[in-house]
């Protein structure tokens, strides 16, 4: 009858976890009509905007253009416009450009989709009937929602590692050559993928699955995220452009900040979704 | 708790907002019987069913599965004893069968690997649906969602199977074939407890029945003890033209009750008044029918009275809606009977086969 060796204490399976995660990410790769729009918003912010910008710069050589945005890099912090690097006004240019306009870019991309994914994640299950077969089952809540959670965190930072590696590539190509030698990625660059990208992401998709646990539609659920994140967006963005003008200790700052902010979030996202929630019952009620 | 009892709900209440949509539920079920509750929509059937696994708890009273309360610290270990197959088959579209099959088998512990592929091949062969493996579940029959679903409840061994509506939207066919292979699933002492609002279906299967009416339970117990003690005495039913002579019977001896049922005349007055006759004892019946045929009353048919699971729910909720009723009115709910009829249940698994064959 039952597999009964198996443990039944309140402990964490990380295996369940895993699998919740898997499954999640497996029925996303099915889901055609939601990733090919992704992957071109990513190849549109990572690579082709990047690309076309940058070779006007540094390959047409238009004068007119090179000047004007080399008046726009005026407004940059001193800190910033010592680390600028490179002989030629297009070399210069194409630095700064690259190094520190396009950074939010990194943020803006991921977030986005990350959203659109944890957004639908657990009404998702709800509308689709299957919350009722997780609701019965011996995953724990916290499994569920854990697994939910990298499901939805793995598309958007997917999308930074593969754009990243791109966006180098395109810089180092178009930029290096003028620069004399590849500089890209930075270290306020790592430290800013690794570091404080993550925390931002784990504490807008811990308020996106709050929602999505809450609202009675994915449709809704779609629309209150996007007023939910978009503030965030902002943070994130505004953290992430202080953390690569910034110099010394800051972005380990920022990140440890995000990352406190991230682990309370977290913790009060697990008690937010219970049983009742995948069922589509209000808790309590 | 009973040793004999693999559930025990008592006295459970449960409110969403202002609904109330279990009240003083009790329901016992035993263990390796079939036990099925009955109910119209909105009766409370599939909420009883998420108390039984825990995903939803009582607001008073108490729910015991396997001993163990199933929304507390040890609910885990009680559902991963249950395999539920929904109202709706619970399916992820997107992926194929295996990987529906895969992920419960994750999800219950089994892990993975050959072991647990050769499970799911043997599950799925049980249930007709190896074949469609391989096909995206978004493209199944609503048939073929419904074999999956089972056999995905049945993957992981459970002692205790809940079925809630398991036929809805299938064919009459398929919603055979799929009672015949529940049926099978007690065969090696698993506790089945089924929902349903199809009489029919229920009446091949139920070793015991409790019938619900919002949220709470009218009656529960064996069929064939229930029948008794709606009608206690024998039964017989006699249609005559004459409604005036059969409603005379009363007054012949041993005649304990006689109940007419003229709606047919209403519509057709040529058409059999019905007389359900109680009699003290079964040998009266041809004496009732020798003074009818001899003062010249015309009988068009004597059938004895076996009363269904359909005859009996009707009579229960007639009771609870007539509670003044001669008729029913004595019959309070009775206390449970458990396994006290398997020749009977027998008997009515073996007419739900022979319907499947």
């Amino acid at each position: 009858m039952s597999d009964n060796s198996l443990p039944t204490n309140g402990r964490m399976d990380w295996e369940r976890v895993r699998t919740v995660a898997r499954t999640d990410l497996k029925q996303l790769i099915q889901a055609r009509d939601f990733w090919v729009p992704m992957t071109l918003l990513g190849g549109f912010f990572f690579v082709i905007i990047p690309l076309i910008l940058l070779l006007s710069i540094t390959q047409i050589g238009r004068n007119d253009i090179v000047a004007q945005v080399s008046e726009t890099l005026q407004v940059l912090p001193p800190s910033a416009q010592e680390q600028i690097q490179g002989d030629s006004p297009e070399g210069r240019t194409g630095y700064a450009l690259a190094v520190f306009l396009f950074a939010p870019v990194a943020v803006v991309v991921p977030l986005t989709i990350s959203t659109a994914v944890g957004a639908a994640t657990i009404v998702g299950e709800r509308e689709r009937g299957t919350g009722e077969f997780l609701a019965h089952s011996p995953a724990g809540v916290r499994e569920i929602y854990l697994g939910k959670l990298i499901a939805s965190l793995v598309p958007g930072y997917l999308t930074v590692v593969v754009g990243f590696s791109a966006y180098s590539l395109i810089v180092n190509l178009t930029v290096g050559n003028e620069i004399g030698y590849w500089f890209f990625p930075t270290p306020e660059w790592w430290l800013m993928i690794l570091w404080v990208l993550p925390p931002f992401l784990a504490i807008c998709l811990s308020l996106v699955l709050r929602l999505s646990a809450k609202v009675s539609s994915t449709a809704a659920a779609q629309q209150a995220s996007g007023l939910i994140s978009l503030p965030l967006i902002m943070v994130a963005y505004s953290q992430a452009t202080g953390v690569l003008f910034g110099a010394g200790y800051m972005p380990i700052i920022v990140g440890g900040v995000a990352w406190v902010v991230a682990g309370f979030s977290l913790s009060r996202g697990i008690r937010s979704v219970d049983r009742s929630r995948l069922l589509g019952l209000a808790a309590g009620a | 708790m009973t040793r004999d009892l693999t559930v025990a709900v008592r006295q459970v209440s449960r409110r969403f907002g202002e609904v109330h949509a279990l009240t003083d539920l009790t329901i016992e079920v035993p263990t390796g019987a079939i036990t099925v509750l009955l109910g119209p929509n909105g009766a409370g059937k599939t909420t009883a069913i998420r108390m039984i696994t825990g995903a939803l708890g009582p607001d008073s009273g108490s729910v015991e599965v396997f001993g163990t309360d199933p929304s507390g610290p040890d609910g885990l270990a009680v559902r991963r004893r249950c395999g539920v197959v929904s109202a709706k088959p619970s399916l992820y579209d997107r992926l194929d069968g295996w990987d529906n099959m895969r992920y419960s088998a994750e999800l219950y512990g089994l892990g993975r690997g050959a072991d647990v592929d050769r499970r799911i091949r043997e599950a799925a062969a049980r249930f007709g649906i190896e074949a469609a493996m391989d096909q995206m579940v978004g493209g199944f029959s609503t048939g073929m969602k419904t074999r999956l679903a089972l056999a995905r409840s049945v993957l992981h061994q459970p002692d205790l199977l809940l079925l809630d509506e398991p036929t809805s939207g299938l064919d009459p066919e398929s919603a055979v074939a799929v009672l015949e292979m529940i049926r099978q699933m007690t065969d090696d002492g698993r506790t089945v407890l089924m929902c349903t609002h199809l009489l029919l279906e229920a009446e091949g299967l139920a070793d015991q029945v409790v019938v619900m009416e919002h949220g709470t339970s009218l009656v529960w117990g064996a069929p064939d003890e229930l029948a008794r003690q709606y009608w206690p005495s024998p039964t017989v039913r006699i249609s005559s033209s004459d409604g005036t002579a059969l409603h005379a019977l009363a007054d012949a001896d041993g005649v304990l009750s006689v109940e007419l049922d003229d709606a047919a005349q209403t519509a057709d007055p040529d058409a059999p008044v019905v007389a359900t006759v109680e009699v003290d004892r079964t040998e009266r019946t041809p004496a009732l029918v020798a003074r009818l045929v001899g003062a010249g009353v015309p009988v068009a048919a004597v059938v004895p009275f076996d009363p269904t699971l359909e005859d009996l729910y009707f009579a229960v909720r007639r009771t609870r809606a007539n509670p003044g009723d001669p008729a029913d009115g004595t019959h309070s709910p009775p206390p449970l009977v458990a396994k006290s009829t398997e020749p009977s249940a027998r008997a009515r698994r073996s007419a739900v086969a022979d319907m499947a064959r």
